[in-house]
């Protein structure tokens, strides 16, 4: 078994961008990017360019009208009402040029990935430019057009056959990928993310939990809004590793959104660093216990794009790469080349100070809270195992 | 919203001379928890629930009971005379029947026939529908005086976002007559634009709320 690791970029993954004002924005990729080089833990061995998802890639998935739509959309071929009905056009998906292409590459770029790890190329592989879990068979939503991690796993189905266990930390419920597979009981799909009772999108409920030969493969954990570290570490833990013990997937696929952070602007979870350097020193432990190692990661949310989720991102890669994450002093040249353009002070460290975090008056109602909904969770993890052959 | 849109219109039914066995096997084998009970003209005169079968029945733990009251007429444990609704009812008027009276469902009439059925259930996935939480949306919570054109000056500024709303609340400000808290789900993952356009336009929100302010 390789132990290479591969690090999927080329200026093709920043093409994906709607307009200057819109939250979603892949500068982060290449902020990440360059604060991996300026550590130096990143060599040109190591990257490789996504290639384009093809059409018959997307329709896995997608519905051939909706990638038809998509791609008119971004020849300017489309019109408002048209574009209405696939949810494009919307102030979160808005249509820009090329977003057919652009979007394709996103989705290549994590079939990449998959290809690399499950052809024995490489041990573990990462895309930031993907994770988009909210793009719907025939619609666009909440930022997302094409849905890299649906297509993805439903590549690996056919192509690999393998059991696929997917990991979605981003702080808005994975709804587009859990619902792809909700009655597949070879995809199990595992969600940690801000309760809906606000938040977009308003579903992963801890009782949805999959139908017909699906059910009891959806597992969802919806904390409560101001959780912090401690309290989302816990359940997350301990629910991931009953979790891959329950289900014994042949590959882990994790999406790493990186907004439950305190600063990020559209949530309101309240976690530090510790989070994001946690989370992928479990996938990578869990995934060699369970999976020799097969580990498949991608980006997702993230709107604290200068502080949050440069450093989050650049985690995963260092716990790849080298089992650890990075501690101390951020490299100065990568905060001299980027603070002038940041519109909020750059941090100085890889971990989060203490100081910056709020008292949170709630905090043991939220800790008590979410403990009851990791029991209630948990009921479902241990119900007798079927006997899956993949 | 009408009766008519919300109720079921496929009623599994008895006549009167049917037999309370019959009555438990068909609650029984369709998960249904009433039968309405109707004549030669489809007229109902009279309904029995589960429980009133189960009353009927002799006890479980009597081991050498007497199965024959199963065999009596279901006419002779119907409840009647019947409380019932009309396909053009309002959804909202029926309401208060389930609230005031109890009742776990009520058969739907027209030109004296049974013409369908709406059950608690019905009127719960209706109220979630209202609420909007089964489409893809954020919540947002605002306190504002209750006058008129209040609505509309909120509602304004989301239109002008270009977002969705997919519904809209109006609760009581706990017991205070004067505010209104209107909750509105809107079809968008980013709502900071339209929340920063309601703080400016000097409303109070109550979600997102600015009494932690833990967000930098």
């Amino acid at each position: 078994m390789s132990e290479q690791v591969k690090f999927i970029f080329s200026d093709d993954l920043l093409t994906y961008h709607f307009n200057p004002e819109h939250p979603f924005n892949q500068k982060r990729v290449l902020l990440t990017k360059e604060l991996l080089d300026a550590v130096e833990l990143i060599q040109a061995e190591d990257i490789i360019a996504p290639r384009k998802a093809t059409e018959e890639e997307l329709a896995l998935f997608h519905s051939r009208e909706y990638i038809d739509a998509v791609k008119r959309a971004g020849k300017d071929k489309l019109t408002k009402e048209q574009g209405m009905v696939f949810g494009l056009g919307t102030e979160d998906t808005p249509m820009f040029t090329d977003m057919h292409d652009a979007s394709s590459y996103l989705v290549g770029g994590t079939l990449t990935a998959v290809d690399a790890v499950l052809s024995g190329e490489a041990i573990h592989a990462l895309n930031l430019g993907g994770g988009l879990h909210h793009g719907f068979e025939r619609q666009a939503s909440g930022f997302c057009i094409y849905n890299d991690g649906a297509v993805a796993i439903k590549y690996i189905r056919e192509k690999y056959n393998l059991k696929v266990l997917y990991v979605d930390t981003d702080a808005h419920h994975g709804d587009g990928v859990q619902w792809a597979f909700y009655d597949d009981p070879y995809v199990c799909t595992f969600s940690i993310h801000e309760t809906g009772r606000y938040l977009f999108p308003g579903t992963g409920d801890v009782r949805e939990r999959g139908i017909k030969a699906g059910h009891g493969y959806s597992f969802n954990l919806p904390i409560d809004a101001y959780t912090q570290d401690e309290s989302f570490l816990q359940l997350y833990e301990t629910a991931f590793k009953e979790i891959v013990d329950y289900f014994k997937p042949d590959v882990i696929l994790t999406q790493n959104g990186a907004d439950a952070h305190t600063f990020d602007p559209l949530t309101h979870l309240c976690t530090s660093m510790a989070v994001y350097e946690k989370i992928p020193l479990l996938a990578h432990e869990l995934a060699h216990e369970y999976c020799s190692g097969k580990w498949i990661a991608t980006g997702g949310g993230g709107y604290d794009i200068w502080r949050t989720v440069p450093r989050a991102w650049a985690q995963i890669w260092s716990v790849m790469k080298r089992g650890k994450v990075m501690n101390g002093d951020l490299p100065s040249s990568w905060l001299k080349k980027w603070e002038k353009e940041s519109p909020v002070p750059l941090p100085t460290t890889w971990h989060d100070s203490k100081e910056a975090f709020p008292e949170i008056p709630r905090k043991l109602e939220i800790e008590e809270k979410n403990l009851k909904l990791l029991e209630a969770m948990l009921k479902y993890a241990t119900l007798p195992k079927q006997n899956l052959q993949g | 919203m009408l009766v008519e849109s919300i109720m079921n219109t496929e009623v599994i039914t008895l006549p009167p001379t049917a037999t309370i066995e019959e009555a438990l096997r068909l609650l029984k084998e369709n998960k249904i928890r009433h039968i309405p009970i109707v004549d030669k003209a489809n007229q109902v005169i009279g309904i029995v629930s589960d429980r009133d079968v189960r009353d009927a029945m002799p006890s479980s733990f009597l081991k050498d009971a007497d199965r024959q009251e199963l065999q009596n007429e279901i006419q002779t444990i119907m409840t009647y005379p019947v409380v019932t609704v009309h396909p053009l009812d309002f959804v909202e008027e029926i309401a208060r029947i389930f609230y005031e009276k109890e009742f776990a469902c009520v058969p739907v009439v027209q030109n004296d026939e049974l013409v369908g059925m709406v059950t608690e259930k019905h009127m719960l996935h209706t109220f979630i529908q209202l609420t909007g939480t089964h489409v893809q949306s954020s919540q947002i919570e605002v306190k504002v005086p209750h006058r008129p054109g209040i609505l509309p000056e909120v509602a304004q500024i989301i239109g002008d976002h270009n977002v969705n709303i997919v519904s809209i609340l109006i609760y009581p400000y706990g017991d205070d007559p004067e505010y209104k808290v209107l909750v509105f789900r809107v079809q968008t993952m980013n709502p900071m634009p339209i929340i920063r356009g309601i703080r400016e336009a000097g409303f109070k929100l109550l979600w997102p709320n600015n009494i932690m302010e833990p967000k930098v």
